[in-house]
């Protein structure tokens, strides 16, 4: 294989790591967003195990089995179970509509594009393209974050911002401790899971929709 | 050797504590254990390695290992007698309590592998442990509001941490092809003693990363709105060990990174960044304090007030500002924690965070209620204690380099001086009121820090003005 196919191929998996994360965004649907965010965690999966091929490094492959069974399979199924338990299968209610955050969402990628393209001008364009994609991931993560109030759609985007910084550290050529941040950022949210489990946000309020949070909250 | 002792007995400490079911003997060993790390990183002075790939001991660090290991263990006495009450009227479970120890530990080794790290990767997970034991920990009363105060901590305290090692990337692949691939460009020290060779344009956005990210973590304004909620919901030692030392451990971040941007003649300045953020947050606090109505939460906004001012001398830069920064966090991390242990036994013996409800407490408990004037005096800048010392420092370089800045400094105490002064006035004098629980209470964590930050005011010794000279001429 030449050189352009290899790049090609690491281009096309962030850029469709960046395409999932908007369809996450208009998602409605709990089930919908678990499903939109496990072929989310896939992506990841391929873009680390490509990079390892690629960089010729045997710990990213190590990488993308932790991501694999982590995200793409023990988290949604965890997720799921939690859903079913709580009952709570119902409609996502969101702060902004989904045409503006799609909206916005272009524009967090426009800007990143335009930020590191210019920023990372001295590194070689693999780097580059992979930088501006995945910052643009992190980004619409953050935009999920703030415009959701259900606990657990805020932990999807949450994850998906985490899958940016993955793929950002999977991109950067000789990146030493990707083994041991993947890991640390798995159990990091498989904490939230097991906490919004453990807080029993929906026995104490009802709903797991933070709204329940911010009512009971004192003066700010 | 003994840098090794700081983080194996913290670790030690985590295992066992959250197996033993006693809360004598748990909250003993936790102290027992808080001691050991302090008397390590007493020795760690004496003699220290070289830096390696992972760990570096230098002028700086030795501050701030110190520090944080004093207040952990003074912090661990208080909270001896302050969760013997707290399991007596039913606040905490056992189950509840073995966690809580075991995170405690977890913060103390998460707060000292961050300030020996030499790699920053290491150093990013190191501040993800501290920040996740606390957000554990201010949940910890499971009621509405430490549920809701943790969530958002965790939430902010979760993008402020992805922010950080984007950063933490960026500046990896600014050095790689200065220093060359794997972990040797990630050693802070390589990337000191590189710092001319780095990629500046990706540092300058490398560094933007930082700030944002590890600032969210120091409280600084605009990012600082989950702190209020997390100081006054959780635990009180635990208040006390986050404005004490999370925040200094965060601030300690940013430094290092401004220290690499300052070794290169082309980066941009990190300087009137930090301290633009700096002046804001001690504006913003100060006229926060005037509203306040919990206790908890008013020194919570007096801490993002002199997470601020920190930040605002180190922003100045120059050898006097960076000592008196270095200065002003000591003192405030020693007050303010003393602050909080009188606080702490003060809502168990009222039953209340309310300031409303808090009244004569001069009369009614007063080793409590003169301790807590004379630790607001403290903070609020009085002469002679510490505070007012590295205050008067910190607005006497400013009105060398920038004497608008200063005013506007100036008038950012004088508001918080005033707040906190009315507070003060409400919650220690007047007829006592409301009912007073017996409490077991121990003194000595407290008095000792008062005792320190009056030495402090009156008379530094030498040869610790010397070594903070030293350190801040290493900061630039």
């Amino acid at each position: 294989m030449n050189h352009n196919l290899y790049f090609d191929i690491t281009h096309m998996l962030a850029g469709s790591m960046l395409l999932v994360s908007f369809v996450l965004l208009y998602q409605d649907r709990m089930f919908s967003l678990l499903n939109v965010y496990t072929v989310h965690a896939l992506v990841l999966v391929a873009a680390a195990a490509w990079q390892g091929f690629v960089q010729q490094a045997p710990h990213l492959y190590a990488t993308a089995v932790i991501a694999l069974v982590f995200k793409a399979i023990a988290i949604p199924l965890t997720l799921r179970w939690l859903i079913v338990k709580l009952a709570i299968h119902r409609e996502i209610e969101k702060v902004v509509g989904s045409g503006i955050s799609v909206i916005a969402g272009f524009f967090l990628t426009a800007l990143s594009i335009t930020v590191m393209m210019k920023a990372s001008g001295g590194t070689d364009p693999m780097t580059r393209e992979d930088l501006s994609f995945a910052l643009a991931v992190v980004l619409i993560g953050l935009l999920m974050m703030a415009g959701r109030r259900n606990a657990i759609s805020q932990v999807v985007g949450f994850m998906s911002m985490e899958n940016g910084l993955i793929l950002a550290a999977v991109g950067a050529k000789g990146m030493p401790l990707v083994v041991e941040i993947s890991v640390a950022f798995s159990v990091l949210v498989a904490l939230i899971v097991i906490g919004i489990f453990l807080f029993r946000i929906r026995e104490r309020f009802d709903v797991v929709d933070i709204r329940g949070l911010e009512k009971s909250g004192g003066e700010r | 050797m003994y840098l090794k002792a700081i983080l194996l007995f913290p670790l030690i400490g985590i295992l066992l504590l959250s197996l033993i079911r006693s809360y004598r003997i748990s909250s003993f060993l936790n102290t027992l254990f808080s001691f050991l790390s302090f008397a390590s990183s007493l020795l760690l002075l004496v003699k220290r390695e070289s830096a390696g790939l992972f760990f570096v001991v230098d002028e700086l660090n030795i501050v701030f290992i110190l520090l944080t290991n004093f207040v952990g263990f003074t912090t661990a006495l208080f909270s001896q007698h302050y969760i013997a009450h707290e399991i007596k009227t039913g606040h905490i479970s056992a189950v509840s309590l073995r966690f809580y120890h075991g995170m405690y530990q977890s913060l103390l080794f998460g707060m000292n592998l961050a300030l020996c790290s030499n790699n920053i990767g290491l150093m990013w997970v190191a501040i993800e442990i501290a920040t996740l034991s606390t957000v554990l920990m201010v949940g910890i009363y499971r009621t509405a509001e430490a549920l809701e105060a943790s969530w958002k901590y965790f939430i902010l305290g979760g993008v402020g941490i992805a922010l950080a090692l984007f950063g933490t990337f960026l500046f990896y692949i600014s050095a790689r092809p200065a220093i060359g691939e794997g972990l040797s460009a990630m050693a802070w020290t390589n990337l000191l003693s590189h710092a001319s060779n780095l990629d500046t344009s990706l540092l300058n956005i490398a560094f933007v990363f930082i700030l944002l990210g590890y600032g969210t973590k120091a409280g600084l304004f605009p990012l600082h709105a989950w702190l209020p909620d997390a100081h006054a919901e959780g635990p009180t030692p635990i208040s006390a060990v986050l404005s004490g030392l999370l925040l200094n451990v965060a601030l300690y971040a940013i430094l290092r990174f401004k220290m690499l941007l300052a070794a290169n003649p082309h980066a941009l300045q990190a300087g009137p960044l930090l301290m633009s953020m700096g002046l804001a947050s001690v504006l913003f606090a100060a006229l926060m304090l005037y509203k306040r109505r919990d206790i908890k939460r008013l020194f919570a906004y007096s801490s993002i007030e002199h997470m601020g001012i920190i930040a605002f001398a180190f922003g100045i830069g120059g050898a006097l500002a960076n000592f008196a920064g270095l200065l002003h966090m000591s003192m405030h991390s020693l007050t303010k924690s003393a602050i909080f242990f009188a606080i702490g036994y003060i809502s168990q013996i009222k039953r209340t965070q309310k300031i409303a409800d808090l009244s004569g407490l001069t009369a009614s408990h007063p080793v409590l209620g003169w301790g807590l004037v004379f630790g607001v005096l403290a903070i609020a800048g009085l002469p002679p204690m510490g505070v007012f010392m590295s205050e008067f420092l910190v607005l006497s370089s400013a009105f060398a380099k920038a004497p608008l800045l200063a005013a506007l400094l100036a008038c950012g105490l004088i508001i918080a001086f005033g707040a906190l002064l009315l507070k003060l006035v409400q919650v220690a004098f007047g007829e006592p009121k409301g009912t007073s629980t017996v409490v077991p209470s121990l003194y000595l964590p407290m008095l000792s820090h008062f005792l320190l930050i009056l030495i402090a005011g009156i008379y530094i010794p030498p040869h610790v003005v010397e070594w903070f000279k030293h350190t801040s001429l290493l900061l630039k």
